[in-house]
């Protein structure tokens, strides 16, 4: 059996900090991640993050992940790949299923930084080839360089469709239309703008009706929507061979349930999340967390809260001052809560100040 | 169909080729690509036939979770194709409902 002070289970963007600075503090950190490398969603991310400054604003996801995983590997992270955490055992035994068998991984503290993983709808011929989460057809073209489809109709505007949106037309694709069953588009603006200029009509208050085709997608009937009826009337079939289905994220939480964390329903973080108090531990002593597992965000505040986490855990083993564990937080909480501004962010920390509260009276 | 030219990522550099074997065809593709990514250069996209409805099913979550990519790969049944590279001399066949054992390689 493994042995270490700070395991960390998913090496994104969260688990990659949380790392970083447990190991900075002097842990014995072990990162453990189901693929064959680190870096998580980030190396598909190849638009530059806004914001502030110190929040890579202009950076892009691919060079902040190699950027991550290059401090990581410094600071001498342990990393364990190809591993998929299924378990956590007496709130301090990781098991991890791998090509070669199982693996165990005993510490004294938990970091659970899994992410979280695509929503999907239901509808006529949702599971032909052809209809695919937005974010797989981002994998395939950013990260192995080929294109799902040709003609793409992207269904939702929330960020994630508006960007793979635009990168499908990067990669060469053609998209006919973002569809959204709102009345207004879901996500910033300036991606908004920028996928409009580029030629895509936004079509709020539409939704999709059927994909059709055999064996594979070779059409698709979209209709509009009033107050999310379908209007009868307005269906019309559009030529494409690709659905992608850009509806939102749900955290995974399964092994926080399982270890006996305490999960709060929040719509605002996309569904059920660990509860947490401010230094990032779950209501189990021991287990943190940190990222898109205790709230759907972005890359930028999943660091943030990765950082929390680490220094709280190392913090707790006694290898930081507590003044000193203090400071660093303080700074992070500061620029969290810069993160959070704004119209979108204001919601999501209001819901994150909620399930703190939660943590606290727990 | 690759993506060659990308106005953010470049040129697709050149990878040592591999070829395997797709329903008795020869398929060219990158060492190391996951075997979805290689047919999908191809065009390939019905990557399994469903048990009960004889549906067909094809890439769906492309990280490993939703098993809609699953084919039998060098007579195994059910592996992801979305997240198991390519080697040489592999061999690959769209799944039949639940899949057959063939020879293991
Ligand atoms: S596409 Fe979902 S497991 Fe491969």
């Amino acid at each position: 059996m493994t042995r270490s002070d700070v395991t960390i289970i998913g090496a994104g963007p969260a688990g990659l900090a949380a790392a970083i600075e447990a190991a900075r503090a002097g842990a014995k950190v072990v990162l453990v991640d189901e693929n064959a490398r680190p870096g998580g969603q980030l190396f598909k991310q190849i638009h530059k993050f806004f914001g502030s400054r110190e929040h890579f604003a202009g950076t892009r996801g691919i060079d902040l992940a190699r950027k991550l995983c290059q401090e990581a590997q410094e600071l001498g992270v342990q990393l364990v790949l190809d591993t998929a955490a299924f378990a956590i055992y007496d709130g301090r035994i990781v098991a991890g299923t791998t090509p070669k068998g199982t693996v165990q991984i005993e510490s004294e503290r938990i970091i659970l930084a899994t992410g979280a993983m695509e929503n999907t709808f239901s509808f006529k011929g949702w599971t032909k080839p052809g209809v695919m989460g937005a974010g797989a057809a981002q994998t395939m073209i950013n990260l192995h360089r080929v294109l799902p489809g040709s003609r793409i109709l992207m269904v939702g505007s929330g960020n994630v469709g508006l960007i793979v949106t635009y990168q499908l037309l990067q990669a060469g694709a053609d998209v006919v239309a973002v569809i959204e069953a709102l009345p207004k588009i879901g996500g910033y603006a300036v991606h908004a703008a920028k996928v409009r200029r580029a030629g895509v009509p936004i079509l709020t208050s539409h939704t999709v009706l059927e994909a059709k085709g055999e064996p594979e997608v070779s059409s698709a009937v979209i209709c509009q929507l009033d107050d999310f009826k379908p209007v009868a009337g307005t269906e019309r079939e559009v030529e494409v061979d690709t659905v992608c289905l850009a509806v939102g994220l749900t955290p995974l939480a399964e092994l926080a349930w399982m270890a006996g964390c305490q999960c709060e329903y929040l719509p605002a973080l996309g569904g059920f999340v660990p509860v947490h108090d401010e230094r990032m531990e779950t209501t189990v002593k021991g287990i943190f967390v940190a990222g898109d597992v205790t709230g759907v965000e972005e890359a930028s505040t999943a660091i943030e809260e990765g950082r929390l986490a680490g220094i709280a855990a190392a913090a707790s083993l006694g290898l930081l001052s507590p003044d000193e564990a203090e400071e660093r937080m303080t700074a992070a909480w500061e620029r969290l809560a810069a993160l959070r501004m704004g119209p979108f962010g204001e919601g999501r920390q209001a819901a994150k100040e909620q399930l703190m509260k939660v943590g606290k009276a727990g | 169909m690759r993506v060659l030219d990308h106005p953010i990522l470049g040129r697709l550099e050149a990878r040592r080729k591999v070829t395997i074997t797709v329903d008795g065809q020869p398929v060219e593709a990158f060492e190391g690509e996951p075997i979805l990514a290689a047919l999908l250069a191809k065009g390939i996209r019905v990557n399994r036939i469903t048990k009960k409805r004889h549906e067909p099913r094809g890439l769906f979550c492309g990280i490993g979770r939703c098993t809609d990519c699953v084919m039998v790969v060098n007579g195994v049944p059910n592996v992801r194709t979305c997240v198991t590279p390519v080697a040489e001399g592999m061999t690959v066949e769209t799944q039949q409902g639940l899949g057959k054992w063939g020879k293991a390689k």
